[in-house]
């Protein structure tokens, strides 16, 4: 154990200069983050943008984001475990680290988002008092928490499996796989219930939201994995088959597809009823009392939403990975707007009594979560760089032992 | 409280409050200070989160309101009348009465009466110790154009010589009270509940200021202070309740709890005992013969957005 705490801590302080450039980069970011959050402690929640009227902001709209990412390591858990989809097989403890470093940064969100962290204490049953079954956001506490120790659990055996050069016992894992697929559409389903459940909040108060949370997961998070996979494939000796690449190019067109269908079912019933409710809608596509805030932002999403969609639609531009790519970008961009502040702001605009209140986050907002993003990369990058070596082989109790090989060669 | 004030009279550059650490590490070379740097970063938020957003052990370690025992309850109060006695230099009552027995607590406005003058929203503002700066009000009066009763055409700002306007009329709304309240289903930590007699209520020390239950309220019935409330010392009402109108910290929720420190000791809500025209009724809905429960059978009355099913028990009526 010993050796491979020394080991690990190694391989995380050496690495090529680019990657000094990169953690230093983190490291600056996350240092401004905290003197942010530092400043918004001390004054309160006014250093933020958000009031009486819109009561969430910036920091909830990236905290559903990041639900959407962790929920879609599933699309990588199904082919992999379920079909015994070989070239994805190899590579899903990529998207399980992906899902952690995620979840980590959802919680963190949160915690910014919370007048008072010094209470959170309040939500450990027993000491404090966890508000089951009625509040959704106790029960989004339970299953992000369930969902972490499932993602801890399952890549860590196998890493550890790895790391002591012995087989894994797929009989002992397969319970918590099969457990991890559902619990992975119930983080997303349950963050999209918290809001769901306001019938004070019409925008929310609608079936076909958690649905399309899910539809618009399944976009952005393998998006995301797409990239990730090139680059770890780039700068390490870990393989990965353009063949998996493309499958889950694949699903992307399927899941974009049905998220489009959604955001069209959603306007033919607002439209066509053309009732209140469609009051938030207006606001954020076309403006509302002359404030339009998210207007050219939305639209920005949803052109890059339907670009992306040709572009997995098409086998063509699929497989090339100059498209690709760029397919994934605009994704992600789209996605982070639909579901950040796209979905979050409109909510509480008109307010219950009817007033046109806008929202824009603060610096100081901006720069908390930049080191929110930051430490989550920075907690992401260190997990590969100690995980990808062992799953390569490279990093074993057997190279451990021999300490300065190993380090030599990493 | 004794945290905070070394932490404002500091003279650090930095937007952190010096703590303890740092300023014993002033002492050494610059290049040990400059190592430490990244060090105290770390530190200093840790420290900082107790400095900057709780006031003293006691506080940190409070429990819920409706968990204590009678001994920590009068611990409590004590603490707290010593917290407040310290900041506005004046004796505090910090009254815990329960609710009383077979009363159920209920509003009626006559929206016929009301002349929009906004004297209860600023009696309210008084009573109820709300920050004036920033400021926070129960009570919003909204106006609406005869014939319309559409909220989204509705507005609180309306600024004429005299009130009541020609071609208007007017619909103060605050929290509502409801028998079904959204607000209380989502919190999550019971940080706020529905009293016996009716009255919704928030524990301010046990509130997380995750403001849940303001995205779940349909009549913006609920406030947050976003920043340390600031209410000038002469104008600070002493006469206060636990689960009322005692001074509030900050990042925590509040909202209107019908004059808790008034109603359960037999006195009106200030709003009612303020307003000019005798809009506001107020009363028990248990007993058959008060004021209230013969409004609600004898006149025409609405809840406002009854279709959510909230159940207010504040009703809107027509006198004539």
């Amino acid at each position: 154990m010993k050796s491979f705490i020394v080991q690990a801590v190694k391989r995380i302080l050496v690495g090529p200069p680019l990657y000094y450039a990169w953690m230093t980069l983190l490291l600056i970011f996350v240092a401004i983050g905290i003197g942010s959050y530092i400043q918004q402690l001390k004054v309160g929640l006014i250093a933020t943008g958000m009031t009486s009227y819109v009561s969430w902001g910036f920091y909830l709209g990236n905290f559903t984001f990041l639900v959407g990412v962790a929920a879609a390591a599933v699309l990588l858990i199904i082919p992999a475990y379920l079909y015994d989809f070989g070239p994805i097989k190899d590579i899903v403890i990529v998207g399980e680290i992906l899902a952690v470093s995620a979840l980590l940064m959802c919680m963190m969100f949160v915690t910014a988002d919370l007048g008072r962290p010094d209470r959170i204490w309040h939500l450990i049953p027993g000491i404090g008092i966890l508000n089951l079954p009625s509040s959704l956001l106790s029960w989004d506490i339970v299953v992000l928490n369930g969902y972490l120790f499932l993602n801890l659990l399952i890549p860590g055996y196998i890493i550890y499996k790895a790391y002591n050069e012995k087989p894994v016992n797929y009989n002992f894992l397969l319970p918590f796989i099969l457990l991890s697929i559902p619990w992975a559409v119930s983080i997303h389903t349950v963050t999209a219930f918290i809001y769901n459940g306001l019938a004070a909040r019409p925008f929310w108060n609608a079936s076909i939201l958690a649905p399309r949370f899910l539809a618009s997961a399944f976009c952005s998070g393998p998006a995301l994995i797409i990239l990730l996979f090139q680059i770890v494939r780039h700068y390490t000796k870990f393989h990965v088959k353009d063949e998996a690449l493309h499958k889950i190019a694949e699903m992307i067109a399927v899941a974009m597809a049905i998220n489009l269908f959604l955001l069209g079912a959603e306007f033919f019933k607002e439209l066509y009823s053309d009732t209140h409710h469609l009051s938030p809608l207006k606001y954020l596509y076309a403006g509302m009392d002359g404030k339009g805030r998210l207007v050219p932002w939305i639209w920005t999403a949803f052109t890059f939403n339907v670009i992306a969609f040709f572009i997995f639609l098409i086998p063509f531009t699929r497989k090339r990975f100059l498209t690709l790519n760029l397919g994934c970008v605009l994704i992600i961009i789209g996605i982070w707007i639909e579901k950040g502040m796209g979905l979050i702001i409109p909510g509480f605009i008109p307010a219950p009594l009817g007033e046109v209140w806008e929202y824009a986050p603060t610096t100081l907002e901006i720069l908390v979560t930049l080191g929110i993003w930051s430490l989550g990369l920075l907690i992401l990058t260190i997990n590969l760089k100690i995980v990808l070596p062992i799953e390569t082989g490279e990093f074993t109790k057997h190279t451990a032992s021999n300490g300065a090989l190993a380090s030599g060669r990493a | 409280m004794r945290h905070k004030k070394s932490s404002e009279s500091g003279s650090s550059p930095g937007n952190r409050p010096p703590t303890d650490l740092e300023n014993s590490s002033i002492k050494k070379t610059n290049s040990e200070l400059l190592d430490r740097r990244t060090f105290m970063a770390g530190a200093a938020s840790v420290l900082g989160m107790f400095a900057v957003s709780s006031c003293s052990w006691q506080e940190f370690i409070q429990n819920n309101f409706q968990r204590m025992t009678k001994e920590e309850i009068e611990q409590t109060v004590e603490r707290l009348r010593k917290e407040y006695k310290e900041k506005y230099g004046k004796d505090f009552v910090v009254g815990t009465e329960g609710p009383l027995e077979a009363t159920l607590f209920g509003y009626a406005l006559d929206i016929q009466r009301c002349i929009g003058c906004r004297k209860c929203v600023y009696a309210c503002v008084e009573e109820n110790n709300q920050s004036r700066d920033p400021q926070i009000q129960y009570i919003r009066v909204l106006r609406f154009k005869d014939g319309d009763m559409d909220l989204e055409h509705s507005t609180i700002y309306y600024d004429p010589e005299e009130v009541p306007e020609d071609g208007y009329y007017y619909m103060p709304v605050q929290c509502q009270h409801c028998a079904n309240a959204p607000c209380t289903k989502v919190c999550p930590v019971r940080a706020t509940w529905t009293e016996r007699d009716g009255i919704v209520v928030v524990d301010y020390n046990w509130c997380i200021g995750c403001r849940y239950c303001m995205a779940a309220c349909p009549y913006m019935g609920r406030w947050f202070n976003f920043a340390e409330p600031v209410i000038p010392a002469e104008s600070i009402n002493t006469v206060t309740h636990y689960l009322g109108n005692r001074p509030r910290m900050k990042n925590v929720v509040e909202k209107c709890t019908f004059c808790i420190q008034r109603v359960r000791v037999g006195k009106y809500p200030a709003c009612v005992e303020v307003c000019p025209v005798g809009a506001r009724k107020f009363g028990n809905l248990l007993d058959p013969d008060s004021e209230i429960s013969k409004i609600i059978r004898n006149k025409r009355v609405f809840r406002l957005k009854s279709e959510l099913n909230t159940q207010p028990k504040f009703y809107y009526f027509f006198a004539t």
